[in-house]
């Protein structure tokens, strides 16, 4: 980058917000994605919106790529900035500006972080979703570009479901307003739909209009244990067809159960084939009747043991367990790639199957846990990236996982995003014509291919 | 300067616990550093990043490396917090007496450490001598913590209030003892540590008043060294091994059953890193350090778990006392509830919690000098959770933590007495 350009960008934001040495750049050239880092030529903080507008439209008026980062904890390499340029930190708006209790919504600066927002808004009395695992740092401008899903994505929907408006920039640094702070809202093009999932790519949040609900009364938590894996899947089947909506309804294998045994001492049943972990909530009388109605069916499709949570620590204890699922994994090997290929909840049985026959044909040790109760599992290979052979068989499996889930009528990505991991497998989820469509528009709306170029949609 | 390639060798060898972080970055949510600066350099995923990029010649700077990873207050937070358990204490210690072994050590800390802090008797004769001036230099802030100011000494320690070196330091009054277990049948090897030794000898003489009480044996040997922490933390491996080696001397050959220190950083770095760092060492050394480490204990956690304290009831006047958990002993060592077991043992206070009583006070031995700002950013949340509690006590069992947080309770004029639990226990007595 040119000195006359640096010092632009040093009067935009200041010399303190801006990085440029390379230990500095180098710690903005990766995320959570197992994927080779880039390393961007200028990272800059921008202590305010207005800020925030002029920093895109310089970047447009010289064509430097620009990568918008929040916490930088995506699966998918949505924030690596495959292309160099300039990375734009968000972490410094982080003010909520809004939270409006009578009409139910909050107005917020990306850079929000995610366990602050809910547990302010969660202060006075009311909750806001998504929840994902990693919500303690990931940010709400992160949440809405990736629509981050999370363990009550059953019940309570993913991200998608809480946006009411997204005011960002376009390339020339201009405000685009969308969605509103009404319920109902059908004033120009769903805007705000366009921006959630778009992964930086065709607009910059400046900020987010969120929608707030009154938390459930009661919630009552159980842990059925199988002794087959397809009884287990049955059952998440059974649930829903008996009419009832979990706010969770989690699984974990066999694998899974044993390594979070040994690594967290939970007093989990290690030689059971498979766990549900299931929450009820609502209405204390609907909570009741839904705990007993679940229970009559894990029992009926052959739970060899149900515990039912009698108080808030054994409540706890239960989901303890299946917060730990990641980390006891995570533990085994050095590398933990975490998939997140989704399928119709019915196909849940043959799924867990076809993964089991994938960790046997290319001999890798594959946990898997995740929210069985809307389709979303996470297949998690343990590996050594170092070791270039197994490597191989590891983009070999996750190549398979792929094609098993769209064959089932599913999706490539619940939660995590596209990005750069996914990008290339996009036409055969979708068609040749969903890509072309979207990159004429995308290069409509930025026609210099600034907005992080290079994701979702490929070149 | 050292050479490359035995910098990237030696970085090479620190790779299979590079790898194991996954990225997740989820040391974020409890970096103190991060905290203030919201850079991801300043957290363990960047630090770690860092040292990969380094090691893989991604990256070509171990100057600008070794400036990122010496910004840590090397509080543990992050290794305590860890998804997949990543060690990243052992390896930031590792990779600074790697980095400092490539680019050199500054000739200032070549001066402290190598000609003054390794050499136990030199380093008490001269702050002996600081001691007598320091009057000169400073005049007193606050008469309640204690603390006192200087203007001449301000382009070393800024606005900082500062706590004296006492008049008279704990191995003058006491220079060695070795009385044998009385009641408790217990006798144990007492290691006050250079603070509670020159700055705070009342805690190290409320520390051998509970003993004595509780008719413990008490061996404390004359040549003691300093633990090693800073030396270490500068990444001096030749003046760290020194230290811990003075100190196996000086511990050798006596019989006790455990080695007890009121210094939550002494404990925690003889304890976990000695053995750590005791590759290089020979065998009978690393076998004297692992058998010694087996037999460390906080002070806090011996009087409760060894002693068996009941508490009596609280009386209806108690004044309260709050109590900062040092990161040392609450996230290293796992000691949280027995400093608040020692303080009720006095019947005249009650324990008030603050709020993030495990938050790191922003002290990091030297960190606080070099990075003053952010160090008394830190502080100042901690002063606030303090003040906040409406305690007029506040205690913790580390005397660096005492220190940092005199130093910002003082700053900002505010009355309360910061005091290591033994003190309020040993009032009692």
């Amino acid at each position: 980058m040119n000195d006359a350009l640096l010092k632009e960008f040093q009067a935009l934001v200041g010399k303190d917000n801006v990085m440029e040495s390379e230990a500095d750049t180098f710690s903005y050239a990766y995320d959570a994605a197992v994927l080779d880092p880039v390393i961007p030529s200028l990272v800059v903080r921008p202590e305010n919106r207005e800020t925030l507008g002029k920093i895109v439209k310089l970047c447009n008026d010289n064509g430097l790529p620009l990568t918008v980062r929040g916490s930088g904890t995506n699966l998918s390499g949505g924030t690596i900035p495959s292309k160099g340029g300039v990375v734009v930190l968000t972490n410094a708006l982080n003010k909520i500006l809004e939270i409006n209790e009578a009409d139910l919504y909050a107005v917020v600066e990306p850079g929000v972080i995610t366990a602050k927002f809910a547990a302010e808004v969660a202060a006075r009395g009311f909750f806001t979703r998504p929840d994902p695992g990693s919500q303690a740092v990931s940010t709400l401008g992160g949440n809405v570009a990736e629509n981050a899903g999370g363990l009550r994505g059953l019940k309570y929907g993913v991200t998608k479901d809480y946006v009411m408006g997204v005011d960002f920039f376009d390339v020339e640094g201009e405000i685009v307003k969308s969605g509103s702070r009404t319920v109902k809202c059908v004033t120009g093009l769903n805007l705000a739909g366009l921006m959630v999932a778009s992964e930086g790519t065709l607009g910059v949040f400046e900020k987010i209009i969120l929608k707030l609900t009154p938390p459930p009364l009661a919630a009552k938590a159980m842990m059925a244990i199988f002794d087959d894996v397809n009884k287990a899947c049955e059952t998440v089947a059974a649930i829903i067809a008996a009419k009832i909506v979990p706010a969770t309804l989690e699984f974990m294998d066999n694998f899974t159960i044993r390594t979070v045994e040994d690594f967290a001492h939970a007093g989990l049943p290690v030689d059971a084939k498979a766990l549900l972990l299931i929450e009820v909530d609502g209405h204390p009388s609907q909570v009741e009747d839904e705990a007993a109605k679940v229970e009559d069916i894990c029992k009926r499709l052959g739970a060899v043991r149900i515990q039912v949570a009698k108080d808030a620590a054994e409540r706890n204890k239960v989901w303890e367990a299946r917060r730990a699922a990641l980390s006891a994994l995570a533990r085994v090997s050095p590398t933990t790639v975490l998939e997140d290929a989704t399928v119709p909840r019915s196909k849940i049985p043959a799924m867990m199957h076809a993964l089991e026959g994938i960790a046997d044909k290319f001999k890798l040790t594959i946990g898997t846990f995740g929210h069985a109760g809307d389709g979303n599992l996470h297949p998690t290979i343990l590996t050594d990236r170092r070791n270039k052979e197994e490597w191989h068989r590891v983009e070999a499996a996750i190549d398979e996982i792929f094609d098993v889930a769209l064959s089932l009528g599913g999706t490539l990505s619940g939660e995590h995003g596209i990005g750069l991991a996914k990008s290339k497998y996009m036409e055969k989820e979708t068609s040749r014509a969903t890509i072309l469509y979207s990159r004429r528009l995308k290069k409509a709306l930025d026609p210099k291919g600034i907005l992080n170029p290079g994701k979702i949609i490929g070149e | 300067m050292g050479d490359m390639r035995e910098l990237l060798k030696l970085l090479g060898e620190l790779d299979d616990q590079l790898v194991s972080c996954m990225r997740c970055g989820m040391c974020q949510a409890v970096c103190p550093i991060y905290g203030q600066t919201g850079r991801e350099s300043d957290v363990a995923r960047g630090k770690i990043a860092l040292l990969e990029g380094l090691a893989r010649e991604m990256i070509k700077d171990p100057a600008g490396v070794q400036d990122k990873v010496t910004r840590c207050l090397l509080c543990g937070s992050c290794a305590a917090n860890c998804p997949s358990g990543v060690k990243a204490l052992d390896i930031f210690l590792k990779a600074r007496t790697i980095l400092t072994g490539y680019m050199g050590l500054s000739k200032v800390k070549q001066v402290i450490f190598r000609g003054m802090l390794t050499k136990p008797k030199l380093f008490n004769m001269l702050l002996g001598v600081a001691g007598t001036f320091q009057g000169l230099f400073t005049s007193p802030v606050n008469d309640v913590i204690g603390s006192s100011c200087s203007k001449f000494l301000s382009p070393v320690l800024g606005d900082r209030h500062l706590m004296l070196l006492a008049k008279t330091p704990l191995h003058k009054e006491v220079p060695s003892l070795n009385t044998p277990a009385g009641k408790s049948g217990l006798k144990v090897a007492f290691f006050p540590g250079c603070l509670a030794d020159k700055i705070f000898p009342r805690v190290g003489h409320a520390v051998l008043k509970v003993l004595n009480h509780h008719g413990v044996g008490v061996y404390l040997p004359e040549g003691q060294a300093c633990c090693g922490i800073p030396a270490l933390s500068s990444g001096d491996r030749e003046s760290y091994d020194k230290l811990v080696r003075a100190n196996l001397e000086a511990f050798s050959g006596a019989q006790f059953d455990a080695l007890v220190t009121p210094c939550a950083t002494c404990t925690s770095t003889m304890k976990k890193i000695w053995p750590m760092m005791s590759e290089g060492m020979t065998k009978g050394e690393q076998e004297a350090i692992k058998a010694l480490s087996a037999k460390i204990m906080d002070v806090n956690a011996f009087v409760v778990d060894k002693l068996g304290l009941t508490p009596p009831p609280a009386a209806a006047n108690a004044q309260a006392v709050t109590v900062h958990d040092p990161c040392h002993l609450k996230k290293s060592l796992g000691v949280s509830v027995q400093p608040r077991t020692v303080l009720a043992m006095n019947p005249g206070y009650k324990v008030v919690e603050m709020n993030a009583s495990d938050a790191c006070c922003g002290c990091g031995g030297s960190f606080t000098l070099q990075h003053a700002d952010i160090s008394a950013k830190i502080g100042k949340q901690k002063r606030d959770n303090i003040v906040a509690t409406g305690s007029h006590v506040v205690a913790m069992g580390c005397p660096a933590c005492m220190l940092q947080i005199s130093d910002m309770l003082s700053r900002s004029g505010d009355r309360i007495a910061v005091k290591h639990p033994m003190e309020i226990y040993a009032d009692s007595l």
